[in-house]
């Protein structure tokens, strides 16, 4: 049985991931803001087969507040083995333009308190020797785009800073792995035209087990994102402000 | 965005949403109405057409399994497939089941559905205990066969026309194997198909595969499966990724040349009085295993078309209807013929005891006026047509065949559901 945090619980990926981790019988604490929600997909994750389901409600931009619900999972699980990071808004490219204040808010979300996040959890599996770390990023951290350089920005800086820890942790037990989702229907995108390249959170939920099962680095899912995003980082501005 | 029901006929614009959470649910209430809840959009008709549809995919959780008592209490938006998915392999079953497995609970209660146990077991509606209902006005309540019982039959069989099932608490039965014993049995006339199931109206599932082509003394030759929960433990169950038709096939690939080689060689290929264990999911779901089955039709779609006969007189008439589809040359590709039980207490729940035979046609303008022609016959036998697969009623035969639909009205006025919730279905049926 596998321990696992999962911080963003109510996003769609990360109840996919929980589903999944509900059946293999695993132990899960979940944070989230929405304490209603929470309730609701614990309850789901019992009756799916979690050996045991604990919550915690917390907005994760009360950084002050992360140590101790770090402390209050490792003491209901009694250890972490694996981190999910999955928390995040989808930022109104638009209004962030006007808005200084709204800009900073949104990095905060999902920059910042990811980082704080990751900071904490690094070291306390540094001092275990051991815990695998999932950190949802995205395929927009890859290039700045007009359509949302702001979300892209906080995402580019999460992708960094991860591959970072990955390098600090390179000879220990401690793996990182970087989590690039395209566009997936979800809650969050609800308001996005959809096409052919939209996959469902169960899908990417799939994928990202998979990942953290094979403690790869990084994870572009679908896989061909991986593609698509490495041309777009090599290709010229030139070339790119046309798309 | 384009909806339309899984017939594919008829396909209206519309604004589709799907609320991540019951608060946005009601929010969305407060600020666009009528409009008509969405499961699985697996109701073949306009039934869950509107141009406001709340589609219910993100309210799909697992509330409360009470092992002891064998009761689930679970979201509306839950699949009856994710459900069996889960609770199989734990040793629980769906009480009543429809044909499909993709169907939501909050569907299968607004449909009232039923299934190869009917005669026994009755509707769906008759397993749930209670659920909670989100009124026109906002409010949330929860309602049983025992409080406020008139919204309870009304919302069971009610078409989401009563308010917006939001989570429903239903009984189990326990199973000690995910295989079902299936015994077949031909019968090669519509007279012998009907003895066949008289003779096994003790078995627990029953449902016949009826040829519709065949005139004469062949006409309404079948083949009866019967079935029982086998009994050796084994709760394994493969639920594979249905095979996915790709593309919508020309129409004409179905024709009558076609259907009728299906059916006689379908006929030919099964063995009387046959046991043998199948995968229960073989058993309750063949079609599930092809996804997207619906586009064999073609882009025109097609129409479902079940109806029931009083089992009074149901022989010659059942025999006087499928005479007028050998007629008209019109194959229905599946055929299904099952003896009813009782009815219940739901003023629009479909079934009534008699004989029920549901078809499929293509969507041609010649099978439309067909399927009218069926309606008055089905009309003047005393029989009823399934809201849940009608896409083409007229409002006369609608409130001649559905003899509640005044006190249904009713109820829907006292709990504040008129304007509020409206479906392409309700409108064309002359429900306020």
């Amino acid at each position: 049985m596998k321990k696992i945090l999962i911080l963003g619980a109510t996003s769609a990926i990360a109840e996919h991931c929980a589903r999944l981790w509900a059946e293999q019988g695993q132990a899960l604490y979940l944070v989230a803001r929405n304490e209603d929600r929470l309730a609701a997909i614990a309850s789901d994750l019992r009756v799916r087969g979690a050996s045991s389901v604990d919550t915690f409600t917390l907005d994760l931009n009360d950084f002050d507040r992360h140590e101790e619900m770090l402390a209050r999972a490792d003491k209901s699980m009694g250890g972490i083995d694996i981190a999910l990071i999955a928390h995040g808004t989808l930022s109104n490219q638009k209004e962030c333009e006007q808005s200084v204040e709204l800009t900073m808010q949104e990095l905060r979300t999902n920059a910042l308190s990811t980082i704080s996040l990751l900071t904490l959890i690094a070291n306390k599996f540094e001092g275990n020797q051991s815990g695998t770390i999932a950190v949802v990023s995205s395929v927009a951290g890859d290039r700045g785009r007009a359509s949302n350089y702001v979300y892209g920005s906080a995402k580019a800086m999460v992708t960094a800073f991860a591959s970072g820890l990955r390098q600090r942790f390179h000879n220990s037990n401690v793996s990182v792995v970087t989590i690039k989702p395209g566009f997936v229907d979800t809650p969050m995108t609800a308001s996005s035209k959809k096409g052919i390249m939209w996959v469902g959170p169960d899908y990417v939920a799939k994928s990202i087990i998979k990942a953290i099962d094979a403690r790869q680095a990084q994870k572009y899912t679908p896989s061909f994102w991986w593609l698509i995003m490495n041309i777009l980082k090599i290709a010229p501005s030139a070339v790119v402000k046309k798309f | 965005l384009r909806v339309s029901g899984w017939g594919g006929y008829p396909i209206i614009d519309a604004d589709l949403s799907n609320a991540a959470t019951q608060e946005d649910l009601r929010k969305l209430l407060e600020a666009t109405q009528p409009l008509i809840a969405r499961g699985m959009g697996r109701s073949y008709g306009d039934s869950a057409n509107h141009s406001v549809v709340a589609q219910t995919k993100y309210l799909d959780h697992f509330l409360e399994l009470d092992t002891v008592n064998g009761t689930l209490k679970a979201e509306a938006g839950l699949s009856l497939r994710e459900i069996l998915r889960v609770l199989i392999k734990q040793g629980w079953f769906l009480p009543v089941t429809p044909g499909t497995s993709f169907v939501t609970l909050g569907g299968a209660i607004a449909s009232d559905v039923h299934g190869k146990n009917h005669h026994l077991s009755g509707t769906f509606g008759e397993h749930v205990l209670s659920m909670r209902v989100l009124l026109g006005s906002g409010e949330v309540v929860t309602t049983s066969p025992l409080v406020l019982p008139d919204l309870f039959h009304a919302t069971c069989g009610g078409m989401g026309l009563t308010g917006v099932i939001l989570d429903a608490t239903i009984k189990l039965i326990p199973i000690s194997s995910s295989k079902i014993s299936q015994k077949t049995i031909k019968s090669r006339s519509l007279e012998k198909s009907f003895r066949a199931f008289d003779q096994n109206f003790a078995a627990t599932y029953s449902v016949a595969w009826i040829d519709c082509l065949k005139t004469g003394s062949s006409l309404g030759r079948s083949v009866l499966f019967l079935g029982e929960h086998a009994g050796r433990e084994d709760l394994a169950l493969s639920l594979k990724k249905p095979i996915t038709v790709p593309i919508h096939t020309p129409a004409f690939l179905l024709n009558k040349l076609s259907i009728s080689t299906l059916n006689a060689s379908y006929y030919a290929k099964a063995i009387n009085n046959r046991s043998k264990d199948v995968p229960l999911t073989s058993f309750f779901y063949p079609l599930d295993a092809i996804g997207g089955w619906n586009k064999l039709y073609g882009k025109q779609g097609f129409i479902q078309y079940q109806f029931v006969l009083p089992t009074e007189g149901g022989l010659s008439n059942m025999r006087e209807i499928l005479k007028e589809i050998t007629k008209s040359g019109s194959g229905s590709f599946l055929a299904v013929l099952k003896k009813f039980g009782p009815t219940n207490k739901n003023l629009l729940s479909f079934p009534i005891e008699g004989y029920t035979l549901a078809l499929d046609f293509k969507a041609t303008s010649s099978n439309i006026s067909l399927v009218q022609r069926m309606d008055e016959v089905v009309k003047d036998s005393g029989g009823r047509v399934y809201l849940t697969k009608d896409a083409v009623m007229k409002e006369s035969t609608f409130k001649a065949t559905y003899p509640k639909w005044q006190e249904f009205e009713s109820v829907r006025e006292k709990y504040g559901a008129i304007g509020k919730f409206a479906s392409s279905q309700s409108k064309r049926l002359g429900l306020a």
